[in-house]
């Protein structure tokens, strides 16, 4: 049965659920256990569970994220929460050199099932030092898988695939998607951890994006359909590794390619999107593809400068118009 | 103690704690957003320790900064910019309530990772060792911040190299929810450092005088050439950790223990600005502020009239402030590009790869 839930709360179910069925997963943090979560994803989980399953943590993020690797060589299946993404910059050494490289240099004897949770994003005025994102750092690293889940109903599942996975995992969650409502059914079979989803379909063009940015483009081609375009949004849901398949059979109806990334332009996820499907998809590509992504600058503290720096609905909807061949002031 | 060195203490405090208030009010009326870190109840700390430094010592400090700005003498003007944003503010509106800099006043910067302050404060003790200057810097930091590496790599350069570092930790005994048995296996800060053969003392962070005389020794050793030296002092933030938190998971008989030591208590929770009485000052204990406000009351430096004009005073400058910050323009996005690639001075590059 299908229940409506934020987006926290839908980690939460599956956090919770994942312990209950599975006592070698347990969870670390800054504030995960009394405090119950800087957004509120491990609430209750420390009363049920107890502080050997609910570790709150002291501001080591190299070491804990460190401890998730050690844990996992051993079987355990550690759910390291970094409170955001910047602090996860303390902890690229446990994941790049170690949580990445072990099952390889291991010539395969360690599988490393941890999963890296972290929120990130550009939110409501946190500066430059709290408003990263850093999928083109993860992206460029193999060995990881990241995933990216822009709705409760694939918060959910992309939760319990990815503690279920012996891969190491790094969820990305957006800062502003928490407090989102969405329907989620616990019982209902998921798609592949990695499949894209097509949240929307059209014929007109293609528009590919991911977490926060993926919602705002199904609010652009609501609008661009009401100028008579329309435009097919695929959501990637993961990052590493890409639904190619999905994209590129969306291109040969579409044969418009439009990238929608919060991230910063240079070397982003956007780059690496367009240059793949370039070489996929060359034949069907009536234009060249387009990119839209956040500004390369820090994010300034400035509200009105904060939100000049990421794309906003209109800017998609203005590049998908021109992109269709409509004249944006039309 | 003289009474101009005890006035600027007293002035000092109650402007810090009225510009914090009023910062509270400004986010409440949405004015400020953001994170917003506030200082009331440790007060003491960065008076009794800026003080007791020369103007040419550097201060690198945490995202908790605004009241050390203020007491390095920058304006409450173009702090208060800052924190609504603003042209005027002192970082340009660019970096906000947690990333004030000021490179005139020696003001490095307040950094918003935890455990940034020590490798940057022990670079710039090393640049002043290197010049063979008589300066020193100040590396605040709080009690959560020693579970970082960083702090144990700063430790062992500054005193490997005897550089000239003031290791001052600002112990409020909490990491945001976790209070610091529940996340440190050694809780007096000050013993980790002996670890680094690093002189270390801890002190009553609520008494400004105390503060003062043990920096000011602690200095007159690092200028002495003894190298680095770590202070720690216990206080207490009587708001939660920033505006987004309430500090409701600390047991109730904690706050209130030392909330009674603080006379304010009663206005700090509320919208308005103001201060108690006198009579309610007497009537609630002693506390941080009026502490000292006893202090040289009680050998005829001030009397209560006194500190009520000093109070009236403040209110004014924080008025001002607010003022001036609602009026400051927006920067612009222009603005915004040359605060990245200003410094290019002497570099010509392409304008596409400067754009992207
Ligand atoms: C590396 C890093 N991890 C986590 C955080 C989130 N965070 C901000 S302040 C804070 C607590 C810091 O406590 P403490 O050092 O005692 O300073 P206080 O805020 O008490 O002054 C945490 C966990 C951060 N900013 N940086
Ligand atoms: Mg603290």
């Amino acid at each position: 049965m299908a229940e409506t839930l934020l987006y926290w709360q839908a980690l939460n179910r599956a956090l919770d659920l994942e312990m209950s069925r599975d006592e070698s997963v347990f969870t670390l943090g800054e504030d995960v256990g009394l405090y119950g979560g800087s957004y509120r994803v491990t609430e209750g989980l420390y009363a049920k569970y107890g502080e050997w399953r609910v570790r709150d943590t002291p501001i080591s993020e190299g070491g804990f994220t460190g401890l998730g690797v050690g844990a996992a060589l051993t079987g355990m299946r550690p759910v390291v929460e970094i409170m955001t993404i910047n602090f996860a910059l303390l902890a690229l050494d446990a994941i790049i050199n170690m949580a990445a490289k072990i099952p390889f240099m291991s010539g395969g004897q360690f599988p490393m099932p941890l999963v890296v949770r972290m929120p990130g994003g550009v939110a409501k005025q946190l500066a430059a030092q709290h408003s990263q994102r850093l999928e083109h750092t993860l992206m460029n690293v193999p060995g990881l898988r990241i995933v990216v889940p822009s709705t409760p109903q694939d918060a959910y599942w992309q939760l319990r695939q990815s503690i279920a996975s012996d891969d190491p995992i790094i969820m990305l969650e957006h800062e502003l998607l928490y407090f989102e409502k969405g329907e989620v059914n616990p019982a209902a079979e998921p798609p592949p951890v990695h499949q894209a989803s097509v949240r929307r379909e059209g014929t007109d063009l293609t528009i590919i994006s991911y977490s926060r940015m993926a919602n705002l483009s199904v609010q652009a081609a609501e609008k661009l359909a009401e100028k008579n375009i329309e435009a097919e949004v695929i959501d990637l849901r993961s990052l590493n590794p890409i639904d190619w398949d999905t994209c590129s059979a969306s291109l040969k109806k579409t044969h418009r390619l439009l990238v929608v990334e919060e991230d910063c332009r240079f070397a982003g996820a956007g780059a690496e999107i367009i240059a793949n499907l370039s070489e996929r998809s060359f034949f069907d590509l009536d234009a060249a593809p387009v990119r839209i992504a956040g500004l390369d600058m820090p994010t300034p503290f400035n509200r009105e400068l904060e939100a000049a720096s990421i794309p906003k609905i209109n800017d998609i909807v203005d590049a998908a118009r021109q992109l269709a061949g409509q004249n944006k002031t039309g | 103690m003289d009474r101009d060195t005890l006035h600027r203490f007293l002035y000092d405090m109650l402007l810090a704690r009225a510009f914090e208030e009023r910062a509270a009010e400004e986010y409440a009326n949405g004015n400020i957003a953001g994170f917003l870190h506030l200082y009331p109840g440790e007060e003491a700390v960065a008076v009794g320790v800026i003080h007791a430094a020369e103007p040419s010592d550097y201060l690198v400090t945490t995202y908790r900064e605004h009241v050390h700005a203020l007491v390095r003498g920058i304006p409450p003007r173009p702090i208060m910019a800052e924190l609504f944003g603003r042209c005027d503010g002192i970082c340009k509106g660019m970096g906000g309530s947690m990333h004030l800099f000021d490179r005139e006043r020696r003001f490095m910067g307040g950094y918003a990772i935890v455990g940034e302050t020590f490798p940057v404060a022990t670079g710039i003790g090393y640049s002043i060792a290197l010049r063979q200057l008589p300066e020193a810097v100040i590396c605040f930091f709080g009690d959560g911040a020693v579970n970082q590496g960083t702090f144990h790599e700063a430790l062992n350069m500054a005193a490997l190299w005897k550089l000239p570092v003031l290791f001052v930790c600002e112990n409020n005994h909490y990491q945001i929810g976790t209070e610091i048995h529940r996340h440190s296996a050694v809780v007096d800060v000050h013993k980790r450092a002996c670890a680094y053969n690093i002189p270390a003392e801890k002190f009553d962070g609520m008494d400004v005088i105390n503060v003062y005389e043990a920096t000011r020794h602690a200095l007159a050793r690092i200028r002495a050439g003894n190298g680095p030296q770590l202070l720690e002092f216990e206080t207490y933030r009587f708001r939660g950790h920033s505006m987004a938190d309430s500090g409701s998971y600390r047991p109730r008989s904690e706050v209130k223990a030392y909330a009674e030591r603080d006379p304010l208590k009663t206005v700090i929770n509320e919208a308005e600005f103001g201060y108690p009485t006198s009579e309610q000052i007497t009537a609630a204990g002693p506390d941080v502020i009026s502490r000292l406000v006893d202090h040289p009351s009680a050998i005829d430096h001030f009397d209560a009239r006194h500190v009520e004009q000093i109070k009236q005073e403040v209110a004014n400058i924080v008025d001002d402030a607010a003022q001036f910050a609602s009026q400051s323009p927006q920067p612009t996005i222009d603005d915004a590009w040359a605060s990245l690639y200003g410094n290019r001075q002497h570099e010509t590059l392409m304008e596409d790869a400067q754009h992207g």
